[in-house]
């Protein structure tokens, strides 16, 4: 191809069409959303309220503030399966390090708040660095490697509590966890909070930057000179660093500490990020993808209380949504491929 | 191959060409029974496409195709294997997860009445077809776990004994060590006088002299000569094949050019024994300052290998590195990138970001040198104009997508990523390959520029042209080993051909 006829199909490209074409990742979660909205908003008077959107903020976000580290890792091309074992061992953990009742019946050993909070820190950070030396040293597929930390994480779960409840965490967890100021609930703020610091580290600084580049062509990010292991070791330790606080947060918010309380968030944290348009192959999308995919799912799970469906055929739909959701995943990227070409 | 004799195979006036460029120009062809007919020509000559047409590869083509006098139309290499045509292509193209049994019997697996695979027979089958060919291998051994020599020889052995009357082998010596060549060129051999009809493609014409009766040699898509093989040399082919009087516009590097007298700077790289299992061996030699090395040599001959040692992406099994006297092992890419060495590879789809605008191409490899944590896409945007305006890439407009510029403009943008803060060393494979004309002399250019700013660039490329044109002094590798060096003396196209 000469110059010439690369600049006439570079202005080509510009057209409308194209660009739509490009765009159909962050448009069609968009679409999703308003559609889902308006459903809901008509078939029941109850939903569209300001109480509501309160009730839905407030349930997303500890699945919000897993999926901000989720997001980095399919960026990168990679998955973490083990993001609700870690928020659950980690949600445990800070109840094992606090004073429980005396009918609680766990030989824990209570520290101080503030030790007990980063211990259990450092805990998911263990976790997530495991995770990272066994994609980035060993080989071992993210996919695999973190199939086995579910297992792992759910396995110090059960030592920890034995079957049992615990049912307090520091003041500080509780307070973020299930206090509200002014009449927004904490939880709502620190998910926000993290959204927009996830959002600005993708967008404004340089390790954002290698992220896109390693998920977009990590060949070419090798041949670039980039530590490419060292930003997917990253990534994985911010996953279970974000999976981590959702769930010490996630467990002050429930109330109690137990084995098998975070289960379907491994499920709806990929969802929200896949839904929200964030490729599976990396390199594209973000946070805003994400925050529009939890909004899809908020607004499902929510909305679907509101109206009349059998409760047993919502898990079906649920799974219909997640199926239309990864069609158009894998749609897009094929158009977007095509517009580059 | 007596006269009066009919040729198996006969091919007449074939013309093919793909989007407007002829490949075959009126090419005729004829393969008798009991030959072993060998072709030669420059990379782009058209051997591999008449081959491909053969092979029912292409379908679309204009004259006359006849095997066993009777005009046949393939319309897919199925139809080919049914008439009784085989080929091995340069590529391996095995199953590496599978057994070395169900490699040779693929696709026609023997099956018991139940259509269940009987692997004993499968396994004993293959044996002996091996241990024909002279070679002692478990049947049932995962065939990646082999040598990729062996793989080659059984992958050929597959093609040679699937009862094919016309066997096609597109340079199927590259990968081979010497006994290797030996042992299947015995086969062929004895092929041969089973009246097995064999096409040898090779750039390694001391090969094609030893095993063919006839050689054929194509040039800019003509047949330009035919000849037994007994009545020529190595010399007269390698003539026949660049030609002289030069049609080409380009310049054509068949007189001798003057390399200059070596450099004495400071050496920027020492590269001492260098080994890689079946890839290099002992290789050793230094780069200055200043000056373009090239190195030359065929495809497969480690050059791809070699490449990827010095830029950290390989680790070689023996021997040393040392950049400007400090002895270095690099443990990644990134390393080697603080160390002052660049790379270019030869596939710019792996050194790209083809979904990424222009800017955050040229960037991404000095982003620590002007952000320490946050991004300056301003400064990007700047130093990416630079260079757009420099390498005089089209279009100028950083925030377009790689993916909408053209080959030639790839490559600049490939070069641009390296030029804002340049490396001590720079490694090109490559580097003009695909390339129309303007775009090979802008590279051109480029380099010539880059080596009068002090950097040490090394120039690997299979096409002689493309280190004639830009090297100061010329290794050439060959089967891993370097075999001799051109320095301060004329070089040519044939010396290069000759030396390789």
């Amino acid at each position: 191809m000469s110059s010439e006829t690369a600049l006439a199909t570079g202005q080509r490209a510009r057209g409308l069409a194209p660009f739509l074409r490009s765009q159909m990742r962050n448009i069609a979660p968009f679409l999703t959303l308003i559609f889902l909205t308006a459903f809901f908003a008509f078939a029941s008077p109850s939903f569209a309220t300001l109480d509501n959107l309160g009730n839905i903020l407030t349930q997303v976000s500890v699945t919000g503030i897993i999926a901000v580290g989720l997001t980095f890792v399919i960026l990168c091309a990679e998955i973490d399966l083990s993001v609700a074992s870690i928020a659950n061992v980690t949600g445990i953990a800070v109840a094992y390090f606090t004073l429980q009742e005396s009918y609680v019946n766990i030989a824990n050993i209570p520290l101080p708040g503030a030790v007990a909070i980063i211990l259990s820190l450092l805990l998911c950070a263990l976790l997530g660095l495991v995770n990272a030396l066994g994609l980035t040293v060993i080989g071992i597929p993210s996919f695999i490697m973190t199939l086995a930390m579910m297992q792992i994480a759910a396995g110090i779960s059960a030592l920890l509590v034995r079957g049992q409840i615990a049912y307090k965490v520091p003041s500080l967890i509780t307070t973020l966890g299930s206090g509200s100021i002014g009449g927004i609930p904490w939880i709502v703020i620190v998910a926000a909070i993290m959204l927009l610091s996830g959002h600005l580290v993708l967008t404004y600084t340089r390790f954002g930057r290698y992220v896109y580049m390693v998920g977009g062509n990590r060949e070419a990010a090798e041949y670039s000179g980039l530590n490419v292991k060292l930003i997917l070791g990253a990534v994985m330790v911010i996953s279970a660093v974000c999976s981590g606080l959702g769930g010490m947060l996630g467990v002050a918010h429930f109330g109690s500490a137990q084995q098998n309380e975070f289960d379907t968030y491994l499920l709806d944290s990929i969802a929200a990020v896949v839904v929200g348009g964030t490729s599976l192959f990396g390199g594209r999308g973000g946070i805003g993808n994400t925050i529009v995919g939890l909004f899809v799912l908020g607004v499902l799970n929510n909305g679907l209380d509101h109206v009349n469906i059998d409760s047993f055929l919502k898990i079906l739909i649920r799974g219909l949504i997640l199926l239309a959701a990864l069609v158009i995943n894998v749609y897009a990227q094929r158009l977007r491929e095509k517009a580059a070409e | 191959m007596s006269v009066g004799q009919q040729p198996i195979l006969e091919l007449q006036g074939i013309t093919k060409s793909f989007g407007g460029v002829e490949a075959l120009r009126g090419v005729d062809f004829a393969l008798y029974p009991g030959e072993i007919h060998g072709l030669v020509g420059e990379n782009g000559a058209g051997k591999s496409t008449l081959m491909k047409i053969i092979a029912g590869v292409h379908t679309e083509f204009s004259g006359r195709f006849l095997v066993d006098g009777q005009e046949m139309h393939f319309r897919s290499a199925r139809d080919a294997h049914a008439a009784g045509i085989a080929m091995v292509h340069q590529e391996l193209s095995v199953a590496p997860d599978l057994t070395v049994a169900e490699n040779v019997f693929l696709g026609n697996q023997p099956t018991n009445a139940f259509g269940l695979v009987q692997w004993r027979r499968m396994a004993r089958e293959a044996g002996e077809q091996l241990a024909r060919f002279g070679i002692d291998v478990d049947p049932m051994a995962r065939l990646g776990d082999l040598p990729i020599g062996l793989q080659q020889l059984i992958e050929i052995a597959r093609v040679l004994f699937s009862g094919a009357r016309i066997v096609i082998l597109d340079e199927p010596t590259s990968a081979l060590s010497p006994p290797e060549v030996e042992r299947l060129f015995a086969t062929l051999r004895r092929l041969r006088e089973q009246g097995t009809a064999i096409v040898f493609i090779s750039h390694f014409i001391e090969d094609i002299l030893l095993v063919s009766d006839t050689v054929t040699v194509f040039r800019n898509g003509r047949k330009v000569a035919e000849t037994a093989s007994a009545a020529t040399s190595k010399g007269a082919l390698i003539e026949a094949m660049i030609g002289r009087g030069g049609e080409a516009l380009e310049h054509s590097y068949t007189d001798d050019l003057m390399l200059p007298q070596p450099s004495d700077s400071n050496v920027v790289l020492k590269v001492d024994q260098l080994s890689l299992s079946r890839s290099l061996q002992d290789v050793s030699f230094e780069a200055r300052a200043g000056e373009v090395l090239g190195i030359y040599g065929f495809m497969g001959c480690g050059q791809q290998e070699l490449s990827r040692i010095l830029f950290g992406k390989l680790k070689p099994d023996g021997g040393t590195l040392a950049v400007e006297g400090v002895p270095k092992t690099f443990a990644s890419t990134a390393a080697a990138r603080r160390a002052g060495v660049a790379l270019v590879p030869e596939s710019r789809r792996d050194m790209l970001f083809h979904q990424e605008p222009v800017y955050k191409n040229i960037s991404i490899s000095i982003l620590d040198r002007i952000s320490s944590l946050l991004l300056k896409p301003a400064q990007e945007r700047d130093i990416a104009k630079r260079q757009v305006e420099q390498l005089q890439i089209r279009p100028p407009v950083v925030g377009l997508d790689l993916g909408m510029l053209s080959g030639g403009n790839q490559q600049k943008v490939a070069l641009a990523k390296w030029l804002t803060y340049p490396p001590k060393l720079l490694v090109l494979c490559e580097p003009t390959r695909g390339m129309d004309v303007g775009a090979k002399n802008d590279v051109i250019n480029i380099v010539r520029d880059l080596r009068t700013r002090g950097l040490a660039i090394i120039v690997l490329s299979t096409e002689p042209e493309t280190v004639l044109s830009l090297a100061d002094r010329i290794l050439v590798l060959k089967r891993g080993a370097l075999v001799r060096e051109f320095k301060n003396e004329p070089v040519s196209k044939d010396r290069l051909l000759e030396a390789a």
